[in-house]
């Protein structure tokens, strides 16, 4: 205890030893170090690789995902999970890191670590992305399709008709219309449009 | 006797032996005469037709074509996309035409509240189209050719 509180008046005193401008430096440098650190680690976890790494991840909506348009396609253009599961905004950022905290909790406790447990918990976590891709007016699709460069004319009729109406005047959003376009649905009784 | 025996067996098998192989050579496989160690030269997939233009019926109870994509739709225990559009509640929206009421009626013919289970897997029935050239060619004539064929030939008597 008599420890503590002597560490704790030394930070309150004013430094004798150090010069104002050594300190700031050095908390200038310390400060890049963690800062960096903090990024490097949140780039990390922003791979699929580490989505994947839990099997959870990879035995069910990767292989999902693996035969759908996102994944393989004319263009070449792949969407990793992170591009439609991750904000790009950096405090969005981190709000939906905080969120994952509570994802990676489901591992550890193991409350979807089989098929079965996943799909009976899978319309409880697709409500989560639809209310978040609603909220943001799906944002992570937009940062891929653009709205103001989509050639109608160039669609398929049924596509053009629902893009030029309800779409572009802002009734509807992308996850109004697409769900389901990169892994397999939940039950689907009682959402809205099915 | 035994002797005699053998020597029929021979040419017996020798024969169902070229009989075999010449078979094989007739037999059509999915592999289509490549060697199993070689790869087949594979074919373009063809393109889906997705014009949304609804196609002619050659008889009235031929379940339509499809007219549109339909790649990634799941119809399975949990969900029916196809509903998602083709539901009576749901053609306001989707401005795709209603499963007509023969969707809803029961094997006895009672009409029930939702599609009946009969109709439920879509795919069943109604197929999408290709952009390819038929495979054989396609000798049906529909009702109207066959009247008036016959119309001509009453007429020629
Ligand atoms: C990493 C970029 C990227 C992101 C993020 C993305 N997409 Fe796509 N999307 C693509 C590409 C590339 C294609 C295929 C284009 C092609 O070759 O036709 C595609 C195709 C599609 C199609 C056409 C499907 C078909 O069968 O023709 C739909 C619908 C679609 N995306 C919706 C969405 C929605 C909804 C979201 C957000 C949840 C989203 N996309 C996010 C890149 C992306
Ligand atoms: C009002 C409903 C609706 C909304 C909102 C909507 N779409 Fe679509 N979209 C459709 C329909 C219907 C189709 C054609 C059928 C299909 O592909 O399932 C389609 C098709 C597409 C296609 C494939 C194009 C083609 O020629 O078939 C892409 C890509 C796409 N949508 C992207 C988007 C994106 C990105 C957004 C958000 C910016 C969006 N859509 C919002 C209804 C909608
Ligand atoms: C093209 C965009 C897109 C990509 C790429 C994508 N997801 Fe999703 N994901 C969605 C959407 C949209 C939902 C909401 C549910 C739905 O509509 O299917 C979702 C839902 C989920 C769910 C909730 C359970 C469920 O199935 O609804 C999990 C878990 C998930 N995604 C993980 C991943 C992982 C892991 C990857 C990478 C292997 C990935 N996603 C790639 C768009 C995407
Ligand atoms: C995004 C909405 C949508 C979905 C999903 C959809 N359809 Fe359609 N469908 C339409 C529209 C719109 C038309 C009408 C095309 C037109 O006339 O412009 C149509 C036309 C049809 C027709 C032709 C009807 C006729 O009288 O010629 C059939 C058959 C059909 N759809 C079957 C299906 C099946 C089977 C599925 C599921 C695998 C399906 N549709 C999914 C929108 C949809
Ligand atoms: C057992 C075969 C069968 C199944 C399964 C089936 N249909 Fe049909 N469908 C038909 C036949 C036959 C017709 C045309 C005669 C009639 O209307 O009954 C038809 C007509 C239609 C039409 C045109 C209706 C109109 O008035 O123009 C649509 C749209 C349609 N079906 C959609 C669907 C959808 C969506 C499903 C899946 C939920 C489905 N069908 C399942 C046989 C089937």
């Amino acid at each position: 205890m008599q420890y503590f509180r002597k560490i704790w008046r030394d930070i309150g005193r004013p430094s004798i030893h150090y010069s104002i401008g050594a300190l700031t430096l050095g908390g200038f440098i310390a400060g890049i170090f963690f800062w960096g650190g903090f990024n490097t680690v949140l780039e990390a976890t922003n791979t699929e690789e580490f989505c994947i790494s839990c099997h959870e991840m990879k035995d069910n909506v990767y292989q999902e995902l693996r035969e759908t348009i996102h994944f393989s396609n004319r263009s070449g253009v792949r969407a990793t999970c992170p591009d439609c599961h991750v904000p790009h905004e950096w405090t969005q950022k981190i709000g939906r890191k905080a969120a994952a905290t509570k994802e990676v909790w489901g591992k550890i406790f193991q409350t979807i670590n089989t098929r079965e447990k996943f799909n009976a918990k899978r319309r409880e976590l697709a409500e989560h992305e639809w209310a978040r891709l609603k909220a943001n007016d799906s944002l992570e699709c937009r940062n891929c399709h653009n709205f103001d460069y989509m050639d109608f004319t160039a669609q398929s009729p049924r596509a053009s008709r629902q893009h030029s109406t309800s779409l572009a005047d802002g009734e509807k959003t992308c996850i109004d219309c697409h769900k389901g376009i990169a892994h397999d649905l939940p039950d689907m009784s009682g959402v809205e449009g099915y | 006797m035994k002797q005699k025996t053998g020597l029929i067996t021979i040419p017996a098998l020798a024969l169902v032996l070229i009989l075999g192989a010449v078979a094989a050579d007739e037999i059509a496989t999915l592999r289509g005469g490549t060697p199993i160690a070689e790869q087949a030269e594979l074919s373009a997939i063809p393109q889906v037709v997705d014009t949304d233009i609804r196609s002619k019926r050659n008889y009235p109870m031929q379940p339509p074509l499809i007219p549109h994509d339909t790649r990634g739709y799941d119809v399975n225990l949990k969900v029916n996309k196809c509903m998602s559009c083709h539901a009576r509640q749901r053609i306001e929206e989707s401005l795709a035409p209603m499963v007509s009421v023969t969707h809803f009626m029961d094997r006895d013919g009672n009409f029930l509240a939702e599609i009946s289970p009969r109709r439920y897997f879509c795919n069943q029935c109604h197929v999408t189209q290709t952009t390819t050239r038929d495979v054989t060619e396609n000798e049906f004539k529909d009702m109207d050719e066959l009247l008036e064929e016959r119309a001509v030939s009453e007429q020629d008597d």
